[in-house]
């Protein structure tokens, strides 16, 4: 579904993205985990079309992202921080996508319930608190049923009941065969979905295994326990390669 | 595109500095026409006010808009739409915007108190002073990432059309007085969008016998109907090279 070769892109001299390949096909979890700026935003602009890559492509369905357009309408993109125009109402920005999104007639809003967004219509964006703003990014990215969700970062600042009810709701697209790539820090949210574990690190891909494979070869049941594995694990090699160099 | 054009305009005409722009033009334009019973003086004061404020205003209200919006560009461009279109529908939305607020704070009074044909020029050029400007914000939009670097360089080209390029312009003429430089200047001021605007509206005004030799020279050429032809085809390249300008580094910029 997504196929992503040889992906390269420098900002001026840090090399965010430094040779990705990878293939994900519908139905499977994705973690895409590293520490911070080691390219996990990056690579999902670039699935987005947000960032332009230098080297390498990104085909959808099999249609490279960097001439067509079109393939967004089937991508669901929750962001790290969704701002929107100040003076809208949330009803306002609802409303919007659904005229932009001619193509679509059918609303998944079992989030917007959920959340019980229709009881705070009324408010402008300007007037949200970081959690409820979330809670309006994950409906909006819910809205359209997309074949494809992208969630960067979407259990931050939300709290515990609604953080939960999201969860719910991404196993069950899950359920529903459809792919989902998500970012996190707090690993325990993704304990249950995940099937697939992308680990970047400097921009440079560390491993792409199933959660089964990594339970196996690191011995550890937990996903935060299976991570640490993995960082000490590159952690080690560094220090080796920095031994021999010296 | 329309939709997009419908919400940035919904957002914009609740904003404050919207309001404010419009109401500060209404009070001046009032207030000055009501002061003499010179029809030419009057306008002559609104041509002034015109061209000092509407390309600062326009100019930095807009940059500070666009990078205000970027997280909603973000949103917008996750959508199936292309680039151009949404950057497009944005500078639609936000220039249809000030011209309303132009329209309602100059226009309207001017066409009560004064209705001729210099009041017309200077709608009209009020006008393209705004989509000029507010084009040039979304070059610098899409040119720099850093929002206050953006307003720097909104400020600085604002001041640079408005004071800095008279400034080197008398220079040139005071260089080059032994020359005949009447033709070379016709090119150079069309370098500049205020200038022409200015221009436009002085030879309606019958201000050019006070310009001397060269404003003899301007009515000849800019007072025909070829000359202001040529003035609104220069403000329409003002408008429409940056706006393309931006469409094309916009295809490239990482949001």
């Amino acid at each position: 579904m997504i196929e992503i070769a040889h992906l390269t892109k420098t900002f001026r001299k840090f090399k965010a993205l430094d040779d990705i390949s990878l293939h994900f096909e519908p139905g499977q979890t994705i973690s895409l985990l590293g520490p911070n700026g080691s390219g996990k935003t990056t690579l999902i602009k670039s699935i987005l079309g947000l960032v332009i890559p230098e080297k390498g492509t990104i085909r959808i369905n099999g249609n490279e992202v960097k001439d067509h357009w079109e393939y967004r309408s089937q991508i669901g993109y929750m962001p790290q921080i969704g701002r929107y125009p100040e003076n809208m109402t949330i009803r306002q920005v609802i409303q919007m996508l659904k005229e932009i999104r001619k193509d679509c007639n059918r609303y998944d809003e079992e989030l917007i319930q959920g959340f019980n967004i229709p009881a705070v219509h009324h408010k402008t964006m300007r007037s949200l608190s970081g959690g409820t703003r979330q809670k309006v990014s994950a409906c909006l990215s819910f809205l359209f049923s997309p074949d494809i969700l992208i969630l960067d970062e979407p259990t931050a600042g939300l709290d515990p009941v609604s953080s939960e009810l999201l969860k719910d709701k991404i196993a069950k697209e899950r359920a529903n065969g459809k792919l989902i790539l998500i970012t996190s820090h707090v690993l325990s949210d993704l304990d249950d979905i995940t099937t697939h574990i992308v680990y970047l690190q400097d921009g440079k891909l560390m491993c792409f295994k199933t959660v089964e494979e990594l339970k196996k070869s690191t011995g550890q049941e937990k996903l935060n326990k299976i991570v640490a594995a993995i960082m000490q694990k590159n952690y080690k090699q560094e220090y080796q390669l920095h031994e021999n160099n010296n | 595109m329309k939709t997009i054009i419908k919400y940035v305009l919904l957002d914009l005409l609740k904003n404050k500095t919207i309001l404010v722009y419009t109401l500060i033009l209404a009070a001046i334009t009032i207030s000055v026409s009501g002061m003499g019973d010179n029809a030419s003086k009057g306008l002559l004061s609104l041509l002034n006010i015109t061209l000092l404020f509407v390309p600062i205003i326009s100019i930095l209200f807009s940059t500070i808009y666009f990078f205000n919006s970027v997280e909603f560009t973000e949103l917008l461009l996750a959508q199936p739409i292309r680039r151009k279109t949404m950057l497009l529908a944005e500078y639609a939305g936000i220039a249809i915007a000030l011209t309303i607020a132009y329209l309602l704070g100059v226009g309207v009074p001017v066409c009560i108190f004064y209705y001729n044909l210099a009041a017309v020029t200077l709608i009209i050029s009020g006008l393209f002073l705004t989509l000029i400007f507010s084009a040039l914000a979304l070059l610098i939009f899409v040119l720099f990432k850093d929002k206050t670097k953006g307003i720097g360089a909104a400020i600085i080209i604002a001041l640079f059309f408005i004071l800095l390029f008279d400034g080197l312009l008398l220079a040139f003429i005071y260089s080059f007085g032994d020359y005949p430089i009447e033709k070379p200047l016709l090119g150079l001021i069309s370098l500049n969008p205020v200038d022409l605007a200015r221009i436009l509206v002085l030879l309606q005004l019958d201000a050019a016998v006070m310009m001397g030799y060269s404003g003899a020279l301007f009515k000849k050429f800019m007072g025909s109907p070829i000359g202001s032809i040529y003035t609104l085809i220069c403000m329409l390249c003002w408008t429409i090279i940056p706006l393309i300008t931006a469409a094309r580094v916009f295809k490239k910029k990482d949001i």
